[in-house]
Formats: C-alpha cells, sequence, structure tokens
C-alpha cells in the first residue's frame, strides 16, 4: 500500500487503538461484508484485537437475505432485516465503503473502485453470488430479488400492483444456488400474501430441478394444507429464455405467461472471485482447504461463503457462511502468528423456512472435517427436518436472526 | 512492547493460548443460536455463558441418547463426540454471564 494511500484512509477511517503507520501488524482485508465476511471480521478481532481488520463492503448497510422473503409476502418491514455496520466501527474493525476491483496475489494488494490500494497479509473473500444472465435468453426488465435489497422492494411493489386473479411466475435454476429452500418459501411467501389480498391469484413455480431442493415434504404439505390450488408446481421446467414485453418465461417444453415475473437465474462466485483468479470448478465456483478456507488456486486468499465449491451436503446459506467465517478467523489468527492452524475443524447449519407469516421448518446438519479424505463431511445420523411446521420454531427462528445478526455484526 | 505484549497475555482466558483453542472453535458453532460466547440476545433461546459445566454436558447428553425433547438440538446434538460436547462445555462455564 502506498503511503498517500493509507493517510487517505486513515483520513477518512478512525484507525484502531494505538495503531501508527509503519507499525509491524499483521493486516487481514475482508471483502464483503454478508454473513461470511462480517462475521469474519468480528471474530478476527475478538479472538485476536493484535491483529488490523479491514472490511470492504459497497452498501452502506447489511440486508438479510434470509427473512427477506418475509418482506416480499409483506408480513414483516425492510427495516426489520437491514442493520448498520456501526457495532463492528465501534470495535475497531475498518469498515471502508468501496468496492474491490482487482486482487494482485503476489503483490498482496486489493484495488479499490475509488482507487486506494491496500495492502493485506491475509485477504478474506466473502463476495457471494453474481448472476449468469446469459444462460436466459432475452433476459432484461426483470426482477430476481436474489440479493435483498432494491430488488425486493421492486418485486414488493409489482406483487402489491397485480390484478386479484393474477399469475405470479417464479423461476428456479438447477442446484447448485444460493438458499436452497428459498425458492420454496419466497412461494409460501407470496401465497400467504394472495390468501389475504388477491385469492383468485396462483403462482406457478418452474424449477429447473427434478424435485424441491430442501424440505420437500414439509414444503409439499404446507402448500397443500395452507395454500391449496394456489401453487401450482412444476419440476424439471429450466427457463431458458424470457420476455418482459409480453410478459413469457420460456421453458424447453412450453412458454408460461404471467403479471409479475421473478426469474432467477443461474449464479457463480461474484466477479471479484472470477478476476482474482479464485474460480475452480464448471467456470463458477471456487474450491478450498476446509481447514482454512484458504484457496485452491491462490495462496494467502481465503474464500468464504455462497462463492465456495460445496462440500458434500454443504448448502449455501448465511449460517453456513457463519459456521465457514468462524473457522477461517481461527486459521488465520494462527497462521499469522506462525502456528499450525485447528486440523480438526466443525460446522454447523440450521435453515429456517417461514411457510407462513408465523409458521416454519427447519433442516439442520453437523460438518466434520475428515483428515482421510481431505474435506468436511455431513455427520451421518445427525441433522434433518422438522417433525411438523410449527409457532414454536417461528419464535426460534427470529431468535436466530436477532443471535446470528449480533453474532456478526456488534 | 514486549512488556506490554506479557501484560496482555497474562490478562487472557485460558483458551485463547495456542493450543487451548479447540472448546472456543468448537463453541464458536453454537453462537449462531445461543449468542457470541453464549450470551444470547434474545430470551426464547437461552444463554450458555456461566452455566456448570455438568449441566451443558447432561444436557447435550440427553438430546443426543433422545431423553430429552426437542426441535433441533436432539439432530445437532448427534454430531458432536463426547469429548467434543466436553470441550464446548467447559468453554462455556468458564464464559461471564
Amino acid at each position: 500500500m502506498k503511503r498517500r494511500d493509507f493517510l487517505k484512509l486513515s483520513a477518512a477511517l478512525p484507525l484502531a487503538g494505538c495503531a501508527t503507520p509503519g507499525a509491524a501488524k499483521a493486516r487481514v482485508v475482508v471483502i464483503g461484508g454478508g454473513y461470511g465476511g462480517a462475521t469474519a471480521a468480528r471474530y478476527i478481532h475478538l479472538w485476536d484485537p493484535g491483529i488490523e481488520v479491514v472490511l470492504v463492503e459497497r452498501e452502506e448497510a447489511f440486508t438479510s437475505c434470509p427473512l427477506s422473503n418475509l418482506v416480499l409476502g409483506g408480513s414483516r418491514t425492510m427495516q426489520e432485516i437491514r442493520h448498520s455496520y456501526d457495532g463492528l466501527r465501534r470495535r475497531g474493525v475498518q469498515v471502508v465503503r468501496d468496492e474491490a476491483t482487482a486482487v494482485d496475489a503476489a503483490k498482496k494488494t486489493v484495488r479499490l473502485a475509488r482507487g486506494a490500494e491496500l495492502r493485506y497479509d491475509r485477504l478474506i473473500l466473502s463476495p457471494a453470488v453474481d448472476f449468469l444472465f446469459s444462460e436466459i435468453e432475452g433476459y432484461g426488465g426483470i426482477l430476481h430479488a436474489w440479493k435483498a435489497g432494491e430488488q425486493t422492494m421492486a418485486l414488493r411493489r409489482q406483487l402489491e400492483a397485480m390484478r386479484d386473479g393474477g399469475v405470479y411466475v417464479l423461476s428456479i435454476p438447477l442446484a447448485p444456488y444460493r438458499c436452497p429452500p428459498g425458492p420454496y418459501e419466497r412461494a409460501c411467501q407470496v401465497a400467504h400474501y394472495f390468501k389475504r389480498a388477491k385469492p383468485r391469484s396462483k403462482l406457478v413455480l418452474l424449477d429447473a430441478n427434478p424435485d424441491i431442493t430442501s424440505k420437500g415434504p414439509l414444503f409439499k404439505r404446507a402448500w397443500e394444507e395452507l395454500y391449496k390450488g394456489m401453487i401450482e408446481y412444476r419440476a424439471n421446467a429450466k427457463a431458458v429464455g424470457v420476455d418482459a414485453k409480453s410478459m413469457t418465461v420460456r421453458t424447453d417444453f412450453d412458454d408460461v405467461k404471467g403479471d409479475v415475473l421473478n426469474v432467477v437465474p443461474p449464479q457463480r462466485a461474484a466477479d471479484i472471485a472470477l478476476k482474482a483468479g479464485l474460480i475452480t470448478h464448471n467456470d463458477r465456483w471456487c474450491d478450498v482447504d476446509w481447514r482454512t478456507l484458504e484457496s485452491k488456486a491462490v495462496q494467502g486468499v481465503h474464500v468464504l461463503g455462497d462463492a465456495t465449491l460445496s462440500a458434500s451436503a454443504m448448502p449455501k446459506s448465511g449460517h453456513m457462511a457463519n459456521a465457514q467465517a468462524k473457522v477461517c478467523a481461527a486459521a488465520v489468527i494462527e497462521l499469522l502468528n506462525g502456528r499450525a492452524p485447528n486440523p480438526n475443524p466443525v460446522m454447523s447449519n440450521t435453515c429456517y423456512s417461514f411457510v407462513s407469516d408465523k409458521e416454519v421448518i427447519h433442516v439442520a446438519s453437523v460438518h466434520q472435517y475428515d483428515a482421510r479424505q481431505h474435506t468436511i463431511l455431513p455427520v451421518k445420523g445427525a441433522g434433518g427436518v422438522s417433525a411438523a411446521r410449527s409457532e414454536l420454531e417461528g419464535a426460534y427462528a427470529w431468535s436466530w436472526a436477532r443471535n446470528i445478526w449480533a453474532d456478526m455484526l456488534t | 512492547m514486549r512488556f506490554l505484549l506479557a501484560a496482555l497475555l497474562a490478562a487472557l482466558p485460558p483458551w485463547a493460548t495456542a493450543q487451548g483453542t479447540a472448546g472456543r472453535d468448537l463453541a464458536a458453532s453454537c453462537a449462531q443460536c445461543h449468542g457470541t460466547q453464549g450470551r444470547s440476545v434474545s430470551t426464547e433461546v437461552g444463554a450458555l455463558a456461566g452455566l456448570p459445566k455438568e449441566h451443558i454436558v447432561s444436557r447435550m447428553q440427553a438430546f443426543k441418547d433422545g431423553t430429552r425433547p426437542a426441535t433441533v438440538m436432539h439432530q445437532l446434538a448427534k454430531g458432536y463426540s463426547d469429548t467434543q460436547i466436553d470441550l464446548i462445555a467447559g468453554y462455556f462455564a468458564a464464559q461471564r454471564r
């Protein structure tokens, strides 16, 4: 990092504690302030306050994808799922509002859109996904709302403007995509809104997959018992084209017309991961060493969350990204202090899905590192799904949200 | 600087030493629901910080063998070995409430 840039950054942001330019303090740069990145920044600071942590995030505030389907359905507001980064700032994490545009792994620097260059000793990327729009012909003027924020609100407005008796078309790509149960929860939330406000309306779910990818029997039961006749599920229905003018989604078999089109394109690790040369598999995902989350392609760079090549039965979820971030934080601290990282990391996952405004179902798993197979594997006999949907788990889901948000942001 | 470092190390809890992070690392996988270092910010899901070690171990074993009903803990507890449960319980017992 050039001294000029360092001073610029110092002037713009309060530096932690008694840090002085030139002091030999290890610095970790984290790109992306979501469930993975914010947790990594928070935990490195918590577990080793001697390390300088800089978090680069392009948005002013954190918006949670988990629970954002409730905002779409209208039972919750955007304010309830948006949180400031001030808690991290108060802890001494430097939060820089900017976008990383390039990584130089040889020089160990990150270039930011506004021109600054950040030096790092270890880099952590938690960039989430970007969309492969070109795989759906004619994609344009259509919302995916698969990153919570502006698109969630825009889709909500379309839903509110739709006539009673209208058709909402939701299209889902082949797995792996971020948040496996997300589409089916979204179908529930849209149907919940229809039931209350537009009872003659219908949702058509075009699923590129051969069946529901997560909590299938529980979702099907909720659709049957809570939204009978309102959700039409079509398996093996991959969207190959879309036309915003005639409001049509084209699959290999037929054209489906709708009043609201919500087409979620296939995904890959976000652009910065591509630019940094971190993508290793199918031009889409970044393979990592699960003991450290260090990239298998680029030394000194760690990748977290949805951008990773998922290990066996590991979902692309916020909870999982948080768990990965803690394994990564612990490993980065050991490596920067010249010690060996934990050889047997453990991660767990619990994903709650709302099937109405109050009733919830979950899927859970525990993953332990397997030294012989050099990967992390789900523990056989552990994990599972809810026995039935319940309001008790609805309360637990909100409790989960409050605790995980506090865990990563305060 | 060296003096400051020595003072800092002396002030650190035992799990913060190089070899003593196993319990801390395992317990971090409970924080998403039970709060950072076991200090839950909600009333629906209880805090674990400062609970007696034996209490946490026996509760986890009861989830594991199915004698205590749960929505999700019976599924999660089965993912941890007895040694790991012991480390997790030891970590939380050592945390201030």
